[in-house]
């Protein structure tokens, strides 16, 4: 028996099978907030997550629509201040993995949420950047989640926000910087990894249903395959009841 | 020596044109009827200090209190853009606006080396990113001791700090709980400073010996108004307003809604009308 379920249900369920047991994440906020979630209430029921406003080893009951909900701290272990969350707990290298979204991502991961076209005359002016700058190389590995398309996924990025394997793939190393950078890229279509020499995201599996004509339509760059690709296990029926049922509880309470 | 005064006096008596002025509070906590009172006294040529400028600076700004803005995320949570921010960098509405932007972890850190006066701060950050290009006050330092590159950014210390507490006691010490921002930073990091409240009580009663609490010494004015961080919120008091911020993006959207809003809600009201919020 085949379920029927959404191309995002099906992201933010690939993206949250990433997270392990014992992992510290940083979570950001939308996108990778409910795949997080999703994890702590699967398989992952002993996950750390932290939010940028201080909240550490939160279990929220609805997903928060801010960073700061108060949701997020009533149901912490502990809410430390911001400056504290950014030294000591990011900077201070106990986070295993960070959880991001952006706007515009390009091949080797690096991720733009500053601007489009040029900064000082800016055709769209985006949010910007956030705990992200620093989030991308103090923890110890980065997850990201965003939808596929021609306009998110750029052969070269306007403004790079934060750093994933850099211009060429070979700038972490260069700048000194010894975390591991982006290792997981979950889409709508598709997963990508990074290749081990060159950096490169390669799409390591294809989502039920999605076919290799349709991800080179989203995407802006001629997209590398790995060697052997697989296809991304379907959503199980606990995955997609326990998601549903999150997202019917965080309609409402933001309703509310 | 805290003073207990009425919103219009506070701000009078403390925002100047041209001050740099910061009013924080980390998603919990905004100080927003301070902020009205501001629009409401025509405050002008503000530079604007807030990591994240939130629904109160987009209205400030759209109002044109300001004339530079200090930041690291500007948007509105979990919704999408801050329009009338978004109009002044893009448009230059209501008059041109200038921006130093930073990331989060720096402007947390430039306000704790404002309230530790040291002349700057310096972190891990900004690594293989753009917006050291962008910002001049960006800079970096070599560790003495390990010859570690690291980044700097200038301390913070702003004319005027603005924040919101739970509550004072009638000395005028103020108590903060849940999420604390950077709330104490910016008060011992400013020259003058204004805390609202939502209420005053007798004694504080049972907590932590760890509570944070700011001695009314470090206080410049106090001012109680109850639900004055609507629609942001207070923890134990009233909850964040998420329907609220889901609909201002469609209030702020277009010039004439958000100035019609403004002036129904804002000029033509006082303090007083945030008290509907402040219910248990």
């Amino acid at each position: 028996m085949s379920l029927s379920f959404t191309s995002n249900e099906m992201m933010t369920i690939a993206a949250a099978r990433a997270l392990r047991n014992e992992d510290v994440c940083f979570v950001g906020i939308g996108a990778p907030s409910a795949a997080c979630n999703l994890a702590r209430l699967t398989h992952a029921p002993h996950i750390t997550l932290i939010y940028e406003s201080g909240t550490i080893g939160t279990r929220p009951n609805v997903l928060p629509l801010s960073i700061g909900d108060g949701e997020l701290c009533d149901t912490a272990l502990t809410t430390v201040s911001v400056p504290e969350m950014f030294r000591y707990w990011l900077q201070g290298g106990r986070i295993t993995v960070g959880f991001l979204g952006g706007a515009q991502i390009d091949r080797f991961a690096n991720l733009n949420t500053t601007v489009v076209g040029d900064y000082h005359q800016p055709k769209v002016r985006l949010p910007g950047g956030g705990g992200a700058p620093e989030i991308a190389t103090n923890c110890g590995e980065i997850f990201i989640t965003m939808a596929m398309g021609k306009r998110a996924f750029v052969e070269k990025l306007p403004f790079i926000t934060s750093m994933g394997h850099g211009v060429t793939g070979r700038e972490r190393r260069a700048l000194g910087v010894k975390s591991k950078g982006p290792t997981r890229l979950i889409t709508d279509l598709c997963v990508f990894e990074p290749d081990a020499e060159t950096k490169e995201m390669k799409i390591v599996s294809i989502h039920q249903g999605v076919t290799r004509e349709q991800i080179a339509e989203n995407c802006g760059w001629a997209p590398s395959y790995a060697a052997h690709v697989g296809e991304t296990p379907p959503p199980t029926a606990q995955e997609l009841e326990v998601l549903r049922d999150i997202q019917a509880r965080t309609k409402a309470a933001h309703a509310a | 020596m805290a003073a207990f005064m009425d919103m219009a006096a506070a701000i009078e008596d403390n925002v100047r044109n041209g001050d740099q002025v910061a009013m924080e509070g980390f998603t919990h906590l905004i100080p927003f009827a301070a902020g009205h009172e501001v629009i409401r006294q025509h405050k002008k040529e503000l530079t604007l200090i807030r990591m994240t400028p939130d629904l109160i600076y987009d209205q400030m700004i759209g109002m044109g209190c300001a004339r530079k803005l200090v930041f690291s995320w500007g948007g509105n949570p979990g919704v999408g853009s801050t329009h009338r921010i978004r109009d002044a960098v893009e448009n230059g509405w209501p008059n041109k606006l200038e921006i130093e932007e930073h990331s989060h972890a720096a402007m947390a850190n430039a306000f704790e080396a404002g309230a530790a006066n040291l002349p700057f701060a310096m972190l891990r950050g900004y690594i293989g990113v753009d917006l050291p290009k962008v910002n001049p006050k960006i800079k970096s330092i070599t560790c003495p001791y390990t010859g570690e590159q690291l980044a700097t950014v200038p301390a913070l210390r702003p004319d005027v700090g603005i924040v919101h507490g739970l509550r004072a006691d009638r000395e005028g010490n103020v108590l903060f709980e849940g999420i604390v921002g950077c709330q104490k930073e910016v008060i011992l990091a400013s020259k003058r400073t204004i805390v609202t409240v939502e209420e005053v009580v007798d004694d504080f009663g049972p907590r932590s010996p760890n509570a944070v609490i700011l001695p009314h010494w470090t206080i410049g004015a106090i001012v109680v108004v109850p639900g004055g961080a609507h629609p942001s919120y207070a923890q134990g008091y009233y909850k964040r307003d998420n329907s609220f911020y889901i609909a201002w993006d469609k209030i702020s959207r277009e010039r004439d809604t958000f100035l019609a809003w403004m002036n129904e809600n804002v000029m033509s009201k006082t303090a007083a009308a945030f008290a509907v919020h402040g219910k248990k």
